[in-house]
């Protein structure tokens, strides 16, 4: 039986009297991705950072490797959680290099050598070896992106989790993103990923999860979700999708 | 007396308290730098009563006039057996005042940094207090350097206040030099000169500081 990485369970959230998170329960097993799609403003990104308790759920659990991850434990357990944004955060004030390192010297307390060869190594990874000594506004939207993805793949995570990460990216710095997204799935990485990009989800999900309102409306295989969605509102919203990206070709 | 004869009996003097005023200046500046770093971060990130105390504080001294400070602090400590020289009570006033107004500084910019840097940093395992040192503040201060500029400047012109209750600063020497010769115009204007010229200095010098600080790829107008 394969591992459990990530387990949620029943995690409700509300920001006053509006609730945002009305009970979502999701697994992920080791090396499978799940892709999470739904309207703007259901819960899809509250969901993500309650995950790794940047917000403080009002109710229900989340453990990962059956480990319960609690406001107490919440920077220890947040190292082996990576977090991808939509607007990247980069620290604009490092190079490069330094944005990756510097979790390993500073959290992990790896000495410099050993964490430059690894900041090396994962921006390698994604491409940009050339681009270790840039600052972040000296990069592109996609390059900066990638610069965060290997800054968070290089505290050894067991988990990534992605929030929207192509959204803030103009539609010719979309691909070099998902590629690198898609080898990492391929490479066995156990991924949440909050995305519109349908070709990504057929590509790479095991699992679709159609999330509005704060619940989850519908989930399973791709293929059943894309072509034959039992929910009349997931049809509708994939309808929406098509309409306004076209219709995507299997990769 | 010529302008010049009034600058060469003058000059001795002025310079005199021209090295008291730096000396004060940068005294304030540098324990307000401290204070206000302590202060702004107890308002922004403390707990409700390290948050609470920072504001009161700051609200405090940004709300009463210096001068009034400077009183309570030389003329009102007495009455409590605490006697303190002109010169400590002007750098104690000039420190507290700035450490208020440089808290407020910092506190916009550290506003203006943003949610996410804080995000990623916490992200990635760092504590928060970590994430303060070594991703906001590097920011947040570098950003702030325009207004310390400012800040600067205003001390060093505001330690003349000080002359109100006798520190051996330049317009002290300034008043003391102008009465014993009936020179006010002169010795006045040799005093605004000595001034403006240190004021062009520092902003000529924070300039500097801000262009080699500047993180690579931040300036979109550059002259």
């Amino acid at each position: 039986m394969t591992k459990v990485v990530l387990k949620v369970e029943d995690l409700k959230k509300s920001y006053g009297r509006n609730e945002i998170l009305k009970g979502v329960s999701l697994e992920i097993k080791k090396g499978e991705t799940k892709v999470i799609i739904g309207p703007s403003g259901t819960g899809k990104s509250t969901l993500l950072a309650c995950i790794n308790r940047l917000v403080e759920p009002d109710h229900g659990r989340v453990l990962l490797e059956g480990e319960e991850i609690t406001s107490r434990n919440a920077c220890k357990m947040r190292q082996k959680i990576g977090y991808v944004f939509q607007d990247f955060n980069l620290f604009n004030h490092l190079t490069a290099l330094d944005n990756v390192r510097i979790g390993l010297i500073k959290v992990q307390k790896l000495p410099k050598e050993e964490a430059t060869r690894i900041a090396i190594e994962q921006l390698s990874k994604v491409g940009l070896s050339q681009k270790v000594n840039l600052y972040p506004s000296q990069l592109s939207g996609g390059q900066k992106q990638r610069v965060a993805i290997a800054r968070a793949l290089a505290m050894r995570p067991k988990l990534m989790l992605f929030d929207e990460p192509t959204s803030a990216l103009d539609p010719e710095l979309i691909g070099e993103v998902l590629s690198v997204m898609i080898d990492l799935a391929k490479s066995g990485m156990t991924m949440l990923v909050v995305t519109h990009e349908l070709g990504f989800a057929r590509t790479v999900a095991d699992e679709i999860i159609f999330m509005e309102n704060g619940i989850i409306v519908e989930q399973g295989p791709p293929a059943l979700i894309f072509t034959n969605p039992q929910k009349d509102r997931t049809k509708q919203f994939l309808r929406k999708l098509t309409e306004l990206y076209g219709e995507e070709k299997n990769k | 007396m010529s302008f010049w004869q009034i600058v060469l009996v003058s000059m001795p003097r002025l310079l005199n308290g021209l090295t008291v005023t730096l000396y004060m200046t940068v005294f304030s500046a540098a324990v307000g730098l401290l204070l206000g770093i302590i202060l702004c971060l107890g308002r922004v990130y403390g707990n409700k009563v390290a948050s609470l105390l920072s504001t009161g504080f700051i609200e405090l001294i940004r709300g009463t006039p210096m001068l009034v400070q400077l009183f309570i602090l030389y003329y009102g400590l007495p009455s409590y057996n605490i006697r303190l020289t002109p010169l400590l009570a002007a750098l104690i006033g000039f420190s507290i005042n700035s450490a208020a107004y440089q808290a407020e500084y910092l506190r916009g910019s550290i506003q203006s940094i943003g949610i996410g840097q804080m995000k990623a940093a916490l992200s990635i395992g760092m504590k928060k207090w970590q994430a303060v040192r070594l991703i906001i503040l590097p920011q947040a201060l570098r950003r702030v350097i325009p207004a310390w500029t400012n800040e600067f400047i205003y001390l060093l012109k505001y330690t003349s206040m000080a002359y109100i209750i006798g520190a051996p600063e330049m317009m002290a020497q300034a008043k003391f030099v102008a009465s014993r010769n009936f020179e006010f115009f002169k010795v006045y204007l040799l005093t605004a000169a000595i001034y403006l010229s240190i004021v062009w200095t520092i902003s000529f010098v924070f300039s500097y500081f801000e262009r080699k600080l500047r993180i690579p790829g931040t300036v979109v107008t550059e002259r």
